[in-house]
């Protein structure tokens, strides 16, 4: 007698397991990136201890200030959220050395050079308890761009390049021109009743 | 002699299926690499506010959640319709949010516990109030790393 073959494995179940374990793999996962804003809290205060009065000069200050009727006041004035930016970057850049814009001064930056920076400009937003979550994220927004853009400018003008593309140690380099300041102060009611 | 066969049915052969658990394992592992375990069951209707800005989030173990919204349908009678938070798989109130995250930075290794991120993920119509809330809360339990989680939106900024 001829030797006696095994006979092949039906694989016609295969496809169906398969399917299972997609199934399985689609109801269990989820297909969204988590993507945010990444932002530093300031550190815990001492229970029994008030908020110091910080001493920042007031010319080194950009308040920006959202009521509860989700409207803005930058610096004193009403404002649509279309122009935070530019303003922002005009503070934040003070170009021409306004009085009434932060103080610049020189400083000594690695892989940079001496460059005049407005290191002390501190950028305070503050909101009122009903203002809405989407208009202080998108007043966030408009400040972390106005950064973004302000670094992407500067390293395209010294590294050729937008900052995105630099190297970790350029990044740096760049981050202290621009060092991001945005406080988060306390909630305040503006904008009186509802 | 080649023999003209005509009058016998011609017969379309079966469509070989061999091949099929091949690419349903492909879709498979393709579902496998873009996709992430789900964190938790909603038991608030979160729908993120939208950003420019956004950047992605680095490090998933090292982050935790807290999820602000208005409950789901079937939680309205039991929690009621105003925003409420959520910590894990539970509804909590802004005053568990301390302890929860001490616990879970307590259950980490050691190493990482500084690095510990929370992501708010706040419904955009919330009122800042509670989020204030959860800020402070957060500030106290030493947790400041924090992301504001938003949606990625095209340029064009507009309220």
């Amino acid at each position: 007698m001829g030797k006696r073959k095994t006979s092949e494995i039906n694989s016609s179940s295969m496809a169906d397991i398969a399917f299972l374990l997609l199934i399985f793999f689609l109801v269990t996962t989820s297909m969204s990136t988590s993507t945010g804003l990444a932002r530093r809290l300031p550190p815990p205060l001492p229970p029994d201890v008030k908020a110091p009065d910080q001493d920042i000069n007031k010319r080194n200050l950009f308040a920006v200030k959202v009521n509860s009727q989700n409207e803005l006041l930058v610096q004193g004035e009403l404002m649509n959220i279309k122009d935070l930016r530019k303003k922002a970057k005009e503070f934040i850049e003070n170009t021409n050395n306004d009085p009434n814009m932060p103080v610049k001064s020189k400083v000594n930056i690695p892989l940079v050079g001496e460059v005049e920076i407005t290191k002390d400009h501190v950028i305070s937003l503050q909101n009122d308890v009903d203002t809405e979550y989407q208009a202080y994220i998108s007043v966030q927004n408009e400040l972390v761009a106005a950064y973004n853009e302000l670094r992407n400018d500067f390293s395209r003008q010294r590294f050729g390049k937008i900052y995105d593309d630099l190297d970790e140690e350029h990044q740096k380099a760049v981050q202290a021109v621009y060092p991001q300041k945005i406080s988060e102060a306390e909630p305040k009611n503006y904008g009186g009743v509802k | 002699m080649a023999k003209i066969r005509k009058d016998q049915e011609r017969e379309t052969p079966a469509l070989s299926t061999s091949s099929l658990p091949d690419i349903i394992f492909m879709f498979l592992f393709f579902f496998m690499a873009v996709t992430t375990m789900k964190e938790i069951t909603f038991k608030v209707r979160v729908s993120p506010p939208t950003a420019t800005e956004v950047t992605k989030l680095e490090n998933k173990s090292l982050t935790r959640y807290v999820y602000v919204g208005k409950p789901m349908e079937q939680y309205i009678k039991t929690m009621g319709s105003e925003t409420r938070i959520q910590l894990g798989d539970a509804f909590a109130d802004p005053a568990e949010i301390q302890q929860y995250i001490i616990n879970e930075r307590s259950a980490m290794n050691e190493s990482d516990q500084s690095m510990l991120t929370v992501s708010i993920k706040a419904d955009k119509n919330t009122k800042m109030g509670v989020v204030n809330d959860i800020k402070q809360s957060l500030r106290r339990a030493n947790a400041l790393k924090i992301v504001y989680s938003a949606a990625k939106k095209p340029e064009a900024t507009e309220l």
